[in-house]
């Protein structure tokens, strides 16, 4: 980890929204769902499976048009957000450095200096120097898992919107994980991470569970929950 | 326009290392001319008479060969969800793909096509005015062929599917492109239809990347 005084202090203040409402397949996925995160925040989505929380997080990065509400990212905006779903994004053809180098050309900073800041430091946060010129076609599913996590930080966004990251990561890539996300926030970066919640461990007390179920609004097992949602 | 050049790189590099594809599509192009020759005999001058439609057809036969994969490696992996939350319109990352996929499957076509022309009894005379009109007509198939592809993403049996949609589209392009060849021959001009195969490569150009980017952005939800 490079030392915390050359970490770049992100410019997002709060990412919120509020009413939001998604609907798939003509059913009404979730509704009048809010949540609000300020700098350093990290949000987790929780709940069974189905219920909606990777709809919601591709909702929040733009990818899934929202049937109702609004989101906020306030200082910054849309292209703040980096997503990691459950695909990994990787080419088997390329090898590691040059995928992560076409991630961080095209969604990275504009200077080429803060591209190759953030790349190096991607690279170092999750150990892939030693498979920075390996295909990744000869990589193991958690070694992809591993090389997405790094285009999430590699991209130098501010807004992590990660879906079950740390899915078949081995446990020292998990605290690797952990400590990079620790520093992103130190930085004043903002995740918002779906999870069982079975690996995580996050140290610090600002997590905000999201809990929420779709469907039937008039049941009250349904209406969206969250610790500080909108009616 | 960095990002646009970012995507073209990478899918060129991308096509180079993968290979298949415009191995595919040249290969395809060769064989299908070859199998033309032999179905018609060799009557030297009725192959020179079918030759320019004979090449036109079997080279638009051959570029949409790879259309089904602009796209769909992409979709499969992530990488389109990755390609629109870029700082640049969707749009653009369409156009700089379909710039990728012709340079990596039209441009070895035009290449190919004087070789096919000379199997095929086509007189020299013709050799410059086919060579022109593959070069505006090529990127019009490979731009109609995009908005195809993106239409037809996570379709099972999405190639049958591509060749249904955009095999009428390519129809001007067909009777343009062959009658630019052919007007050489006779010694006409063939500056009239040459203009408008570049008017349909304008058309294209400026309809197609927003055509396919909402189809993309369909696939993607």
């Amino acid at each position: 980890m490079p030392a915390d005084t050359a970490l770049p202090r992100h410019r997002l203040s709060r990412f919120s929204g509020k009413g939001i409402a998604c609907i798939r397949g003509g059913r009404v996925l979730f509704a009048g769902l809010g949540f609000e995160v300020a700098a350093g925040g990290v949000l987790l989505l929780t709940g069974p499976n189905g219920i909606g929380k990777s709809s919601l997080l591709r909702v929040m990065a733009g990818l899934l048009p929202k049937a109702g509400g609004q989101i906020v990212i306030e200082d910054g905006s849309e292209t703040d957000a980096a997503y990691l779903g459950h695909a990994d994004q990787l080419k088997p053809e390329l090898n590691v450095r040059e995928s992560l180098a076409f991630w961080s050309r095209i969604s990275g900073p504009a200077s080429s200096d803060a591209r190759a800041y953030w790349l190096e430091r991607a690279i170092e946060a999750f150990a892939l120097a030693p498979l920075a010129e390996l295909q990744c076609r000869r990589l193991s599913a958690g070694q992809k898992r591993r090389v997405a996590l790094a285009r999430v930080l590699a991209t130098g966004r501010a807004l992590w919107l990660l879906d079950e990251p740390t899915t078949s990561l081995d446990a020292a890539t998990v605290r690797a994980f952990e400590t990079a996300l620790a520093d992103h926030r130190a930085a004043g970066g903002i995740a918002v991470i779906a999870t069982h919640g079975d690996i995580r461990a996050e140290g610090a007390a600002t997590l905000e569970i999201a809990r929420f179920a779709g469907s039937d609004l008039s049941d009250p097992f349904y209406r969206g929950l969250s610790v500080d949602a909108e009616a | 326009m960095a990002i646009f050049c970012a995507i073209i790189a990478n899918d060129l590099r991308l096509a180079w290392r993968r290979g298949a594809d415009t191995l595919t599509a040249v290969g395809f192009f060769v064989l299908a001319a070859l199998l033309f020759g032999f179905g018609l005999g060799g009557d030297p001058s009725l192959l020179a008479r079918a030759a320019a439609g004979l090449i036109w057809v079997t080279a638009l036969l051959a570029s949409m060969l790879a259309l089904e994969r602009m796209f769909a490696a992409d979709f499969e992996d992530g990488s389109l969800d990755g390609l629109m939350m870029t700082d640049a319109p969707l749009e653009l990352a369409v156009l700089a793909k379909a710039t990728a996929h012709w340079i990596a499957t039209g441009l070895p076509l035009i290449v190919a096509a004087p070789g096919i022309g000379l199997m095929l009894n086509l007189p020299a005379s013709a050799f410059t005015a086919l060579t022109l009109a593959l070069l505006l007509g090529t990127p019009t198939l490979t731009l109609i062929g995009a908005i195809g592809a993106a239409l037809t993403l996570g379709a099972r049996r999405g190639g049958v599917l591509i060749s249904l949609l955009v095999l009428p589209l390519y129809i001007p392009v067909l009777i343009f492109g062959v009658a630019a060849t052919e007007a050489s021959l006779s010694g006409a001009a063939m500056d009239a239809r040459l203009m408008a195969l570049g008017g349909f490569f304008l058309a294209a150009l400026a309809l197609a990347p927003f055509a396919a980017a909402a189809a993309l952005r369909q696939a993607v939800r």
